[in-house]
């Protein structure tokens, strides 16, 4: 049952909760298939990391093609985000905030990349290229060795060097709400 | 004073100091976009509510258009707003420069309360992620305080119209009193969960970095804030009478009062605010000044019905460090020098 208590101001809605018990009837159900197709994202734990496997070997091809241009070769000095080294400077006045040294979670990495990367055409990797090339990067970061491999098993298992780095606002730590 | 190259002028600033009242013109609200303005046909563009809901359920903008509606007014402010002045002062900056990612507008649309009794949100679902359909799908965790719940809208509207395309259309979500990159344009979906989804956008981008290395996370609220936006960077005045104007907002609540110093923070009065003071909306303030034309500093600090205090920029600094690029709520100070030309300065 909708609560009017939610309507912040006053005067807006007569006959709102009246309206709401229509509503029960609108939209239509989505099907699993289509779910599928729009439930991209990836959390830490790895829920959401499709099933494929990608080396850093391939990774390096995929990042020359697809990433080199803006990310510049080795992540560094491209016109875009860095994504390598800066480790140990984050408490300076100069921090450099990359992949290896700010990023918390290496899954959160397979999740951009799959939504927003290569930036002029998105989701046009597909899931190996997309394990390939966040292997290559974290590689660059020395945090998978140069024959290494990811897929949904070994990518959540990456502990990333900043993963403490984070302090969740209090309020925000253990949510309690009443519905 | 810094020209804006056109190619970036999508990445816009509202010009405060140009501005009447509180209600921003839908053509003069800030704008910032994480990859391009997607061009969505309404007659296409579909929602999907799921996760941890008793139902999945696919919405039309004409489903959700059929559905109640309420409208606000509340500001939206990208947590960028402020950061120019984070370690050095630009003497040549205007407020624009300076305060023009916020603005205030009314907002139209659904109450997320409404979404959340048709798909029967899980009662152990405590966060909520929200994804756009722009090109980075740029995609946010939401936590489902009974705040959000109660105040989140979907919104379609804004100033009386349909979105603009570079503030969603045709549909977004919108959290008064929130980080604006919260309020998630051209928003597809709605996903319950139990944790937060750790997007990119909520670990390596909108945290904020402290002196000793660590970040603070999830600091979602909007805090308290206000800036005089006449006389302010780049203007000139003449000695004798002046009106001092300004706007004032907190993600907390409502302003409760403003208070302004011509002095470089000595002594303070109370400055008058215009109705309507809404909660998590932009007050006006003003106050006649004479200026007896000797160099002095002025500054505004709000005060809100929490309780919350408009800091200096030393507390700002103490606690933030000079790293966090985002959040920067201190108070502005702007110096006036014996030509009566109005500079921005750190304080």
């Amino acid at each position: 049952m909708f609560s009017l208590r939610a309507l912040v101001g006053s005067a807006v809605v007569a006959g709102f909760a009246a309206s709401a018990a229509v509503a029960s009837d609108v939209g239509r159900p989505a099907t699993p298939e289509e779910i599928k197709l729009w439930d991209i994202d990836v959390r830490p734990d790895g829920q959401g990391l499709p099933a494929g496997s990608g080396t850093v070997l391939q990774g390096k091809k995929v990042y020359e093609e697809s990433c080199a241009v803006c990310h510049g070769v080795n992540g560094q000095n491209g016109i875009k985000d860095r994504l390598v080294g800066g480790q140990g400077t984050l408490a300076s006045s100069r921090p450099i905030k990359t992949v290896g040294s700010y990023w918390p979670y290496a899954t959160t990495l397979f999740d951009y990349i799959r939504r927003a990367m290569p930036y002029q055409a998105p989701e046009t990797l597909s899931v190996d290229e997309t394990y390939a090339v966040s292997a290559y990067i974290l590689s660059l970061n020395g945090l998978l060795p140069e024959d290494g491999k990811l897929d949904k098993e070994s990518l959540p298992k990456v502990k990333m060097p900043n993963r403490d780095g984070f302090i969740p606002e209090p309020e925000f730590r253990t949510i309690t709400n009443s519905r | 004073m810094r020209k804006v190259d056109p190619s970036n002028a999508i990445n816009s600033k509202t010009p405060q100091h140009k501005l009447m009242g509180t209600i921003t013109p839908s053509d003069l609200h800030y704008e910032r976009s994480h990859a391009g303005v997607p061009d969505l046909d309404p007659a296409k563009h579909r929602l999907l509510v799921h996760g941890m809901t008793e139902k999945s359920l696919v919405l039309t903008m004409d489903d959700i258009k059929a559905m109640p509606s309420v409208s606000r007014v509340a500001f939206l402010e990208c947590t960028g707003n402020g950061w120019e002045n984070w370690k050095t002062a630009d003497g040549n900056l205007t407020v624009q420069n300076t305060h023009g990612l916020i603005s205030t507008h009314e907002w139209t649309g659904v109450p997320l309360s409404f979404i959340l009794d048709l798909v029967g949100k899980n009662r152990r679902s405590t966060w909520m992620l929200a994804e756009g359909g722009d090109a980075a799908g740029v995609a946010r965790s939401i936590p489902l305080t009974d705040e959000v719940m109660a105040e989140a809208i979907l919104a379609y509207g804004q100033n009386g119209e349909l979105l603009r395309p570079a503030h969603g259309f045709p549909l977004r979500l919108f959290i008064p009193g929130w980080e604006g990159n919260l309020s998630i344009k051209w928003l597809r979906r709605l996903k319950f969960g139990d944790q937060p989804f750790m997007t990119r956008w909520e670990t390596a981008r909108y945290t904020q970095l402290l002196a000793n290395g660590k970040a603070r996370q999830f600091q979602l609220v909007q805090e308290i804030n206000s800036v005089i936006t006449a006389p302010s960077g780049m203007m000139q005045i003449k000695p004798g009478h002046n009106r001092i104007t300004g706007l004032a907002w907190s993600g907390y609540g409502k302003i409760e009062r403003v208070e302004i110093s011509t002095d470089a923070g000595k002594s303070w009065k109370q400055a008058q605010m215009n109705h309507p003071i809404l909660p998590k909306a932009q007050v006006r303030f003003q106050m006649d000044w004479n200026w007896d034309g000797r160099p002095t500093k002025i500054v505004s600090r709000s005060t809100d019905d929490k309780g919350n205090v408009q800091p200096d920029r030393k507390a700002v600094i103490d606690r933030m460090g000079t790293n966090a690029l985002f959040h920067y709520n201190a108070q502005q100070t702007w110096s006036i020098d014996e030509k009566g030309m109005v500079r921005n300065v750190l304080a």
